[in-house]
């Protein structure tokens, strides 16, 4: 009989989860501490003080930097991770794609985080599709994990580009 | 632009073969998740019962299939194309194969662990392999959620050094 109730708890357990997992997935989520790619975008060109007295240059030249390099959008960047083990990864290649159609001045970049493990831990992702939305300095802003809806992502955008989404070609 | 990705085979899932690529009905995983909930719902009220030792050792032998043969020698997927799919509209899209065989995968773990605590008489073990197992299926089945495919970037990070 014991049985039947680990059933029932599995299964209403699962249910939670899977009703919590639909809400929060996709969902485009302020970034708390922004990471400033160096190198990318320098602040100043050879000044050997720069990275003393700027206290942006003194975050650690992300990895992400040199597998970005030269793939940056001029006003935004949607950096999407992707694995072989990834269902929702085509959609959301799909979605982001169709968007920077739509907005310019926007790229979308694509990752294999396997390839990119030590990426990866750094910037602490731990599922796959994982978005990361960059301002036109590289500058990560937002994030998402999971399928992101396409009204979020253009959203999102407006926000991330200055003067907002007047241009957006919709 | 996905030229990282594309280069499917150094990646691990070329390692289950899966020849660059090969695209299911996204239905047939989800029916066979469905299928694999109930064998395993019965499996854990009858564990430490011969008939409940059957469904771990049917259900393990159907992971295996699905999982180191491929998804097209999986039971419930034959069944599926078979009687199911022919009842039903297209697919609206078709969707990599690699996702649903490694939760076939993960699947065999659990269920091995399972079928070895049964037989050894070890029945919290079996108990709570199974119902491991029986979650993952249900999410699958209801959500459509590859719980193995969530886990495999974790499982990645903390195996690289």
């Amino acid at each position: 009989m014991t049985g039947v109730w680990i059933v029932i708890g599995v299964l209403l357990a699962a249910t939670a989860f899977g009703f919590w997992n639909r809400w929060s997935s996709g969902r485009i989520k302020e970034s708390a501490a922004p990471s400033t790619l160096a190198g990318i975008t320098p602040a100043t060109d050879d000044d050997p003080l720069a990275d003393i007295e700027s206290d942006t240059v003194a975050a650690p030249v992300s990895a992400l930097t040199s597998v970005l390099d030269g793939r940056l959008g001029e006003r935004a960047t949607m950096v999407q991770f992707s694995s072989a083990f990834c269902q929702p990864c085509r959609a959301t290649r799909r979605i982001l794609e169709e968007v920077t159609t739509m907005v310019p001045g926007v790229s979308h970049v694509e990752i294999d985080a396997e390839d990119h493990l030590d990426l990866v831990r750094e910037l602490d992702i731990r599922r796959t599709p994982t978005v990361l939305f960059l301002d036109g300095q590289g500058i990560q802003r937002k994030h998402a994990s999971g399928l992101p809806r396409k009204a979020d992502v253009i959203a999102a955008l407006g926000e991330i580009i200055p003067g907002g989404p007047e241009d957006f070609a919709i | 632009m996905s030229s990282d990705v594309t280069k499917s085979e150094a990646l691990p899932a070329a390692v289950l073969d899966c020849s660059p690529r090969t695209q299911v009905d996204p239905r047939g995983p989800r029916f066979g998740a469905a299928v694999t909930t109930i064998v395993l719902a019965l499996a854990l009220v009858f564990v430490g019962t011969t008939f409940g030792t059957v469904l771990i050792a049917w259900q393990t032998l159907v992971f295996a299939l699905g999982a180191l043969v491929g998804l097209q020698a999986q039971p419930y997927g034959i069944f599926f194309r078979s009687v199911v799919k022919p009842r039903l509209a297209p697919p609206a899209e078709l969707e990599d194969a690699a996702p649903p065989r490694f939760a076939q995968a993960v699947g065999l773990v659990f269920l091995v662990v399972a079928l070895a605590g049964a037989l050894l008489g070890a029945t919290v073990v079996a108990t709570v392999a199974i119902a491991f197992a029986l979650a993952a299926a249900f999410l699958n089945a209801a959500f459509g959620f590859c719980l193995g495919c969530e886990m495999y970037l974790l499982g990645r990070r903390l195996l690289h050094r």
